[in-house]
């Protein structure tokens, strides 16, 4: 058993109004930056639909992510090593600019410029890779609402073999967000596929990241990822992605998506889990068993053994505290609530979807009144069908879906029955194998979504700190002056500060106490007063 | 001994290689971030895919093509049986074939550059530069291979421009070499040397990071702050 850490997010899919604000407040943390501008660390789309980058979820064009080979052995679906020394100066399976949408902007300058005349003035769309003037063709957030669903949509991969079954006629449309970020997997095929070993995945806490002073611009992580979540910055000619926000999570802090989020959908959370187990669990042959492989990677945190483990691969205390309060653990594992995305794509990622519910079909019998027949007669009418979430969730396993949807029914009959009716639904609870403190404690936790409760995020420990200012660029390129300097001081993170040395010694001497010191905790960044270091020296 | 020679045959190698390793190392302690191939494949990926691996691979044959010409003494080759003349059959026909290839997807790239405006934008002057001379250099490569060795009478290239070559590294220079030789090797030459002076200050200098590393190398790298300098002395500091 080798005990690591790892963050998680669990996104609750049945509260996203698809606002946008997490995408928004990520770009302007960290895209807003030259060759940035296509690059959408965060993005929201509408389900069904072809997403950003155009089908990236196909990977049977694409080829991201892992497969298995002819004896079960794990591989990189876009060829090995030698495949990809040999194809490095194309690479074959990088989506065109035009697939994610070529950035643009307005000539806005033309509405104070324009003479007088009969019409009013109107802007034209620029695009910012060469200034010229372009025709608007395609975006990252082009099928918002299912805008152009009719012509877009049906190339949705997720309606592969249920094409019988859906349909996308104006009556029965459904539609609902999927806000994406990246997955910071337990096998992230990105990191396998970069042949400059610039990507790696931090111990401590098992964030994915590139090192951009290692980084070549060879772009097989951007083909290597399955979804596409690695981007290449146009302009510096690096990869970059989503950080998980991580000098925010080292003080302790969510990511900026999830602080930022209006729908309080967003949980993080801290996952123990045996690094031992990974490979194996990748590896599972059938791909509807890759949620409960991963399931089984992950390990308990209450369980005395575990961390026993955990105190010898030097995870503090506190940290394993905090696991044992994780949400995601709550969602993910005690619940079975939250899935993971593609778990076909043999990633094992870790951002999880809560599946969302959605109005019956056919309103004439609706399943208020807390019948529990009733509630799981009508998951099966549901507008967004079952099995389009399968394929989205659970690599195609309906039941599955079935039993999370039931549960997510069930806590709505059993509090609307309490609160309205004032009754006590047992029968409810029981039918979907929980116990009524269960549905409360999870009607607490989804509904009512206490920020404490959401966030569990214990901070870095000085001494394990991941400052990682060696992967941080502070410079500006030789060959292309002087358009880089915004850039890199957008990274700059020298202003980290952490508490004087021994600090932590100062007070009453030690006494005969066994009792062992209280953890040296320092955020790296102190943005605001309550986010003080916990142990008595902040 | 004239002072045009001493400059061309002496005084550009040596500068021309200092330059080349000084400039290296400069580059490679103060700009690891600009360090990259700086592809434009985003933007345009039809024309790169077809002239990116015939320009590369192409290269790779013509580097080799030189290594056997002007590395080897003429004497080794001799020694396990090549004859001068079998030696220049095998230069002229396959140094043909490479330098028309790398010709190929160099105008292919070209082109793109120029044609295609999202590649323009990207282009920097330090792009530019490197461009020109590879153009000229390439071009005039072609010109020795193709219109001397293989249509004209042939040069003895390995009897002259190889031993001097060879001299400069040896530190036995012997200019005189190269007085004789025929003007379009004596400019390939020149326009080589400014190149390799361009070479450390542009994008060539991806061609060092070809990531043969790859092979042999965990699938999944994992870095740890505490197993850094930093981290160990902070722990050291907190025991």
């Amino acid at each position: 058993m080798r005990v690591m850490a790892h963050v998680g997010m669990v996104m609750n899919l049945d509260k996203c109004i698809g606002c946008h604000t997490c995408s928004v407040t990520c770009k302007q943390v960290w895209t807003n930056r030259p060759g940035t501008d296509y690059v959408w660390f965060n993005n929201v789309e509408t389900k069904p639909g072809l997403g950003y980058p155009r089908g990236y979820e196909d990977q049977d064009h694409w080829r991201g992510g892992w497969t298995l080979d002819g004896r079960g052995r794990l591989r990189l679906r876009g060829g090995g090593v030698i495949r990809k020394l040999l194809t490095i100066f194309a690479n074959p399976d990088l989506p065109s600019i035009d697939d994610y949408g070529e950035p643009w902007t307005y000539d806005y300058q033309h509405l104070f410029t324009a003479p007088l005349s009969e019409h009013d003035p109107v802007v034209r769309a620029h695009s910012r890779l060469t200034g010229r003037p372009t025709e608007l063709r395609w975006g990252s957030n082009w099928e918002d609402d299912l805008a152009g669903a009719p012509a877009t949509a049906p190339g949705d991969p997720n309606l592969r073999g249920i094409e019988e079954k859906v349909r996308l006629d104006y009556e029965q449309a459904f539609m609902f967000y999927l806000p994406r970020i990246c997955e910071h997997c337990l096998n992230p095929s990105c990191v396998a596929s970069c042949p400059s070993g610039a990507m790696y995945k931090r111990e401590e806490d098992g964030i994915v990241l590139v090192d951009q002073d290692k980084c070549r611009g060879w772009r097989f992580c951007v083909s290597g990822c399955p979804y596409k979540k690695v981007y290449f910055n146009h302009r510096s000619g690096k990869a970059e992605k989503c950080t998980f926000c991580y000098p925010r999570i080292e003080n302790g802090q969510p990511t900026i998506c999830s602080e930022t989020c209006v729908g309080r959908l967003r949980y993080l959370g801290l996952m123990l889990y045996d690094a031992d187990r990974v490979e194996a669990a990748a590896s599972v042959t059938d791909p509807a068993q890759l949620r409960q492989a991963q399931l089984d990677v992950f390990l308990d945190p209450n369980d005395p053994a575990v961390q026993a483990e955990a105190r010898r691969a030097g995870i503090p205390d506190d940290w394993v505290a905090a696991a044992q309060r994780s949400p995601i653990w709550t969602l993910a594992v005690r619940y079975g609530l939250a899935l993971p995305l593609h778990p076909e794509f043999r990633t094992l990622p870790m951002v999880w979807y809560v599946p969302p519910l959605s109005p019956v079909l056919d309103v004439a019998d609706d399943p208020a009144g807390g019948d529990p027949d009733v509630v799981f007669h009508a998951i099966d009418r549901l507008r967004i069908p079952v099995e389009y979430l399968a394929n989205l969730l659970t690599a195609g396993d309906a039941e599955a879906i079935r039993v999370v949807l039931r549960r997510l029914a069930a806590v709505r009959a059993f509090m609307r029955a309490q609160q309205v009716e004032g009754r006590v639904e047992d029968a409810v609870a029981s039918s979907v194998g929980l116990a009524p403190r269960d549905l409360e404690a999870l009607y607490r936790l989804l509904a009512i979504a206490p920020y404490e409760e959401r966030y569990v995020i214990p901070p870095a420990h000085a001494e394990r700190a991941a400052r990682l200012e060696e992967s941080v660029s502070t410079g500006c390129s030789v060959d292309y002056e002087d358009q880089f300097q915004a850039s890199a001081a957008g990274y700059r993170l020298d202003m980290v500060q952490l508490q004087p040395r021994g600090s932590e010694r100062a007070g009453p001497p030690p006494g005969p106490s066994d009792a062992p010191p209280p953890p040296a905790t320092a955020p790296l960044f102190v943005w605001r007063d309550s986010a003080k270091p916990a142990g008595g020296n902040g | 001994m004239s002072g045009l020679t001493l400059l061309f045959w002496i005084a550009l190698p040596y500068v021309a290689i200092a330059v080349f390793v000084v400039g290296h190392v400069w580059r490679w302690r103060v700009d690891q971030y600009g360090w990259t191939t700086r592809s434009s494949q985003l933007q345009e990926s039809r024309l790169l895919s077809i002239g990116g691996p015939i320009f590369h691979y192409a290269t790779f044959a013509a580097i080799g093509g030189h290594v056997l010409g002007i590395l080897i003494p003429a004497s080794w080759t001799a020694a396990v049986g090549i004859d001068e003349g079998m030696y220049r059959a095998i230069s002229a026909s396959l140094g043909t074939i490479a330098g028309l290839l790398v010709a190929v997807g160099l105008l292919v790239l070209v082109y793109r550059r120029v044609s295609v405006p999202r590649v323009r934008v990207t282009t920097s002057r330090t792009d530019v530069l490197a461009y020109v001379l590879l153009t000229i250099v390439i071009g005039l490569g072609l010109g020795e291979t193709v219109g001397v060795n293989l249509l004209g009478g042939g040069y003895d290239y390995r009897s002259t421009v190889a031993l001097w070559f060879r001299g400069l590294f040896l530190l036995n220079p012997r200019p005189e070499l190269m007085v004789s030789a025929p003007p379009v090797y004596q400019a390939h030459v020149i326009l080589a040397w400014l190149l390799f002076m361009v070479w450390p200050f542009s994008r060539l200098v991806h061609a060092w990071s070809y990531p043969l590393m790859f092979l042999g190398r965990p699938w999944i790298l994992y870095r740890s702050y505490r197993r850094t300098r930093a981290g160990r002395r902070e722990a050291a500091a907190n025991r």
